[in-house]
């Protein structure tokens, strides 16, 4: 293949970009302002450029890990630094390495505080985030995953809203919180297996009650940050407080860790307490679909409608992933690429808003197609694809991870299709309450159009939202082995499992028998 | 019994001695001007030291029948113990001119502490234990109270005296019963002892609760914790940079040397002591610290709930468990020192500050010293990719490896309690509206530990295997001995 470390570089070079904004950026403080965006930007499309590289370079036919790195980190230990990437984690690498510079481009003239560190902080958040998705080795991925507190708690702490300590306050601990037993269940799985190579934890599985006990330390790390009700409460508030940019990382990757997580720990490595506490997810997600779809019918800001609004369509998500058949995790992959970039949209859009009038109530819009033709055009695609209308991505995550469910269980499946019927109805209000209707307020009326620089942010992301819902397979083809691989591990595991259970009731039959 | 006379391995401690005694005379011919001329001396005196410890065999060997020993794991300490003097001397040289306290005494008395604390962790005898404490102890009393003209110094140095009085006595007391049950001080010979006898010894049992309860009250574990907000607040901030760091890893140490060296047998009440020390101390660590507003005392807190991590790693009493014990100790030496660095930079108008209010807008003012302050910061409250994640991640795999699922599992609960007031530091330098600047006239000690320090915590991450080897194998010698 290729004999230098392709994912390595991809990871750090954004750090690298970001020790040199610390250390060779000086002057007057405009200058620095400039420099430092031109810098971040410049390094976030040279990683976009690794990451186009790396796409063209996989091999979508193989099931297995490439492009492996392997090296000693704590040797006494056992604990290697074990990097590679396959069909479930390479999307969401470009995810990540796509919207870095969407966002780096939409704070260019929003963030005009502190301008340096600000920059900072988004590239390494981008390291940790890469990282994250590359991680083989469970304590290096606890690393990144972790990691990615310290940089979003600055962000929207410095550059957030009015309520920004309270939020990144609530954010930091809420997650901090579910991480640190996920912490326990890396180190318990890695003293009961002796390695933390997670390609080696996937093919030896725990005894039934241990892996019941992991499952739910692993869940209360992954559904925080998922987030599944109930414990989505961080989310609406840490999305209305952060810059635009870090709602937008925040929605289009940081969510995707949680529906990552049980892709690459809970399903291979715990099998049966999968399938155990599979209904317990689907009803969850459920609620989560519903509720919170009636929870953003009310809302009066836009930024909290469209953070309700993620959680439902994460409820759909974890309704896929856990049905265990091909079209559910298939579409519950799906549906989180697609999510990551719709709601990044959305928020993108909403900054557009906030930029001009400095308020997110939707009562202070109105009438924006009238002086705002392009933009109206652009919100719409998204809108339509957070609705879910076929020949956008969001159309084929839902409809996949909805033919999953039907066929595992459907009365969850016809509660969760209500969603889809509550969500097009709080999204068309809002489109209908901000674009449409007269135009009350003139300082609504006398904003101005999109400029080219938040045209050109937007447009990529319509592109994508629409090529991908008329050509899934770009993804699909790529996804469906290691998913295929998934899938069939998870079953022999389960039929190993059941096979082992008979045999020890035999025995202990025959032993009682023996015994009269 | 031939005397046994043989004083290479002891030769470290002889010349800190020796030394020290020799700063003496010097101070005393040249009054106090001589200060800073003996803090240097006596920095090179302890780099000396260090090259001599490093330069001598750490084989297990006994010495003076029996009543020191020489190991790897008192090697190692060794070092974290002479690197945490060297911190607070330097830490000193400019704030004792700043707090008017510049007497020669300041640094030798620090030396002599570390004598103590030396011989302290090579004690294999109860009374040369008790000795070395107490040399130990003398010298911090007249630290803790070495601002005379300060009440707050002198009250502080009163409540350290009386109440390190009382658990000197206590010590004392457990060191006789186990002295009339087993009748011995000396080490091997109370291990053998118990061996025959094990747990059904009660009076050695009770011993050994007097001991430790002596040795809880030098780590400040709960319940023994009371002297130390109001001791870390009222001394004069150097003095606090070294209780928090040198004296702690000290006594810690002996706490390990004794849980697996004379009462090895007993191990399974020892354990119960520990454990509950380890809940408790991390228990009102956490909590404690939450209404705290003054940094110094946040400090004080924030060390008895890192006391209580220390000790789930020795509550696993495991090699591996002890390992990481002693990795933590490490990396709680660079945080503390980073911080206690940074702590001692918080000057407004020549004048000391400790309110942590008093800080905010630090990122905008002082934004070097901010980005340090939040490193050590997000370090201490085990936030990956720093160093404090690896201790604390150490310790808790040694727990869950010892099956002490409950202690692990409220163990990482308090640190996210505990993650709260190390945040609420970062919340003010960061998210709150700039104050008046701080002082900008650093001296280069602080800078240059403060330095070292950050370097150090994101160091460790990519090349850690140097320290962890080191730490698990001054583990290992004390298993195989």
């Amino acid at each position: 293949m290729i004999d230098f470390p392709l994912l390595t570089l991809m990871t750090f070079l954004p750090t690298v970009g970001a020790l040199m904004i610390i250390f060779f950026i000086n002057g007057k403080p405009e200058d620095v302002a400039i420099n430092s965006r031109y810098m971040a930007l410049f390094t976030s499309l040279f990683t976009l450029a690794f990451g186009v590289f790396l796409y063209m370079r996989f091999d979508p036919s193989s099931p297995e890990f490439q492009f492996v790195e392997k090296s000693d980190w704590f040797k006494s230990l056992g604990i290697s630094y074990h990097m590679g990437v396959d069909g479930i984690s390479l999307f969401f690498v470009l995810l990540s390495i796509a919207l870095t510079p969407l966002c780096i481009l939409a704070s260019w003239e929003s963030i005009q505080t502190r301008v340096r560190e600000y920059m900072v902080a988004f590239l390494l958040l981008e390291t940790l985030m890469i990282g994250t998705f590359l991680a083989l080795d469970t304590v290096l991925f606890y690393v990144f995953f972790e990691g990615v507190l310290i940089p979003m708690f600055l962000i929207i702490g410095i550059w957030g809203g009015k309520r920004r300590v309270y939020s990144s306050y609530k954010f930091f601990l809420y997650t901090l919180l579910g991480s640190v037993l996920m912490l326990l269940a890396l180190l318990a799985l890695f003293i009961q297996v002796g390695t933390t190579s997670i390609p080696d934890l996937i093919l030896n599985p725990v005894a039934r009650d241990m892996q019941m006990v992991l499952w739910l330390a692993f869940f209360a790390s992954f559904a925080v940050k998922m987030p599944m009700w109930p414990v989505h409460t961080w989310l609406p508030d840490a999305h209305v407080e952060a810059p635009t940019a870090g709602s937008v990382i925040l929605a289009g990757v940081l969510l995707k860790m949680g529906g990552y997580g049980f892709l690459r720990f809970s399903m291979p490595m715990l099998p049966e307490a999968t399938e155990y506490f599979a209904p317990m997810v689907f009803w969850l997600s459920v609620i989560a679909i519903v509720y919170t779809s009636l929870i953003a019918l009310v809302q009066e800001d836009i930024k909290k409608l469209i953070a309700y609004s993620s959680v439902a369509h994460m409820g759909f998500v974890t309704l896929g992933l856990f049905t265990m058949t091909t079209q559910g995790i298939e579409g519950g992959i799906f549906q989180m690429l697609s999510h990551g970039l719709i709601s990044a949209a959305l928020f993108l859009c909403v900054g557009v808003l906030y930029d001009r009038l400095h308020t997110r109530e939707i009562s202070r819009y109105g009438g924006l197609v009238n002086n705002m033709p392009r933009y109206a055009t652009l919100f719409m695609i998204f809108m339509l694809g957070s609705v879910g209308l076929p020949g956008t991505s969001g159309f084929v995550g839902e409809f996949l991870a909805l033919a999953g469910a039907f066929q595992v269980n459907t009365t969850v499946a016809f509660c969760a299709a209500s969603g889809l019927v509550l969500g097009a109805t709080y999204m068309l209000m809002l489109y209908r309450r901000v674009i449409f209707g007269s135009q009350i307020h003139d300082d609504a009326a006398q904003m101005p159009d999109l400029n080219i620089r938040e045209f050109g942010i937007l447009l990529p992301l319509a592109i994508l939202v629409i090529w991908l819902g008329i050509f899934p397979t770009t993804i699909m083809n790529t996804i469906a082995p290691s998913v295929d691989k998934l899938i069939t591990h998870y079953e022999t595991s389960l039929e190993k499992a059941k096979t082992a259970e008979q045999d020890t009731n035999k025995k202990n039959k025959a032993a009682e028998e023996k015994q009269p | 019994m031939m005397t046994d006379f043989f004083l290479l391995p002891i030769l470290p401690e002889i010349f800190l001695a020796l030394v020290s005694m020799g700063l003496l005379i010097v101070g005393v011919q040249g009054g106090n001007k001589s200060t800073d001329v003996v803090c240097w001396a006596s920095i090179v005196a302890l780099i000396i030291t260090i090259m001599l410890l490093l330069g001598m065999s750490w084989e297990r060997q006994t010495i003076l029948n029996g009543m020191f020993v020489v190991d790897e794991f008192g090697g190692f300490i060794k070092l974290l113990v002479l690197l945490g003097l060297i911190i607070s001397i330097s830490l000193s040289v400019h704030s004792i001119h700043q707090d008017n306290m510049a007497r020669f005494e300041f640094p030798v008395l620090i030396l002599l502490a570390g004598l103590g604390m030396m011989l302290m962790v090579s004690a294999h005898n109860l009374l040369m234990l008790y000795m070395a404490l107490e040399l130990q102890s003398l010298s911090l009393y007249v630290l803790a109270a070495f601002r005379r003209n300060s009440l707050k110094s002198a009250e502080a140095g009163a409540k350290y005296f009386i109440l390190g009085a009382l658990s000197s006595g206590l010590l004392l007391f457990g060191i006789s019963l186990v002295y009339g049950f087993t009748g011995s001080i000396d080490f091997a010979v109370i291990a053998e002892a118990l061996k025959v006898t094990g747990p059904a010894n009660i009076g050695v049992i009770f011993g050994m609760v007097f001991i430790l309860a002596g040795l809880a009250f030098k780590i400040s574990a709960v319940p023994f914790h009371m002297w130390t907000p109001d001791v870390y607040q009222g001394a004069p901030t150097s003095v606090t940079a070294l209780f928090a760091i040198v004296p702690k890893i000290a006594a810690m140490a002996m706490v390990i040397r004794l849980l697996h060296e004379p009462f090895a047998a007993i191990s399974e009440q020892s354990g119960q002591i520990i454990i509950f020390l380890s809940f408790a101390s991390m228990a009102v660590g956490a909590f404690a610290a939450l209404s705290q507003d003054n940094i110094k005392r946040l400090m004080a807190y924030s060390s008895i709930g890192n006391m209580g991590y220390i000790l789930i790693g020795v509550a696993a009493g495991s090699a591996e468990g002890i390992g990481a014990s002693i990795l933590y100790m490490s990396i709680y030496l660079a945080m503390t020192g980073g911080a206690f660095a940074f702590i001692m930079c918080m000057r407004r108008d020549g004048m000391p500050i400790e309110k942590i209010s008093d800080l905010s807008g630090l990122s905008q003012t002082n934004p070097w010293l901010a980005y340090a302050m939040a490193i050590l910061m997000f370090s201490m409250s085990g936030i990956p990719p720093l160093a404090g994640f690896f201790g604390k991640m150490m310790v808790f795999k040694a727990a869950i490896a010892a099956n002490l699922y409950t202690l692990a599992i409220f163990g990482i609960l308090t640190s996210v309690v505990a993650a709260y007031y190390y945040l609420r530091i970062i919340k003010v330098m960061f998210f709150d509206e700039p104050s008046e600047p701080l002082d900008r006239d650093f001296p280069f000690s602080r800078r240059a530990i403060l330095f070292i320090a950050i370097i150090f915590l994101l160091g460790f991450t990519i090349k850690p295997n140097l320290l962890v080897t080191g730490a698990y194998q001054a583990a290992s010698g004390l298993f195989s001995g």
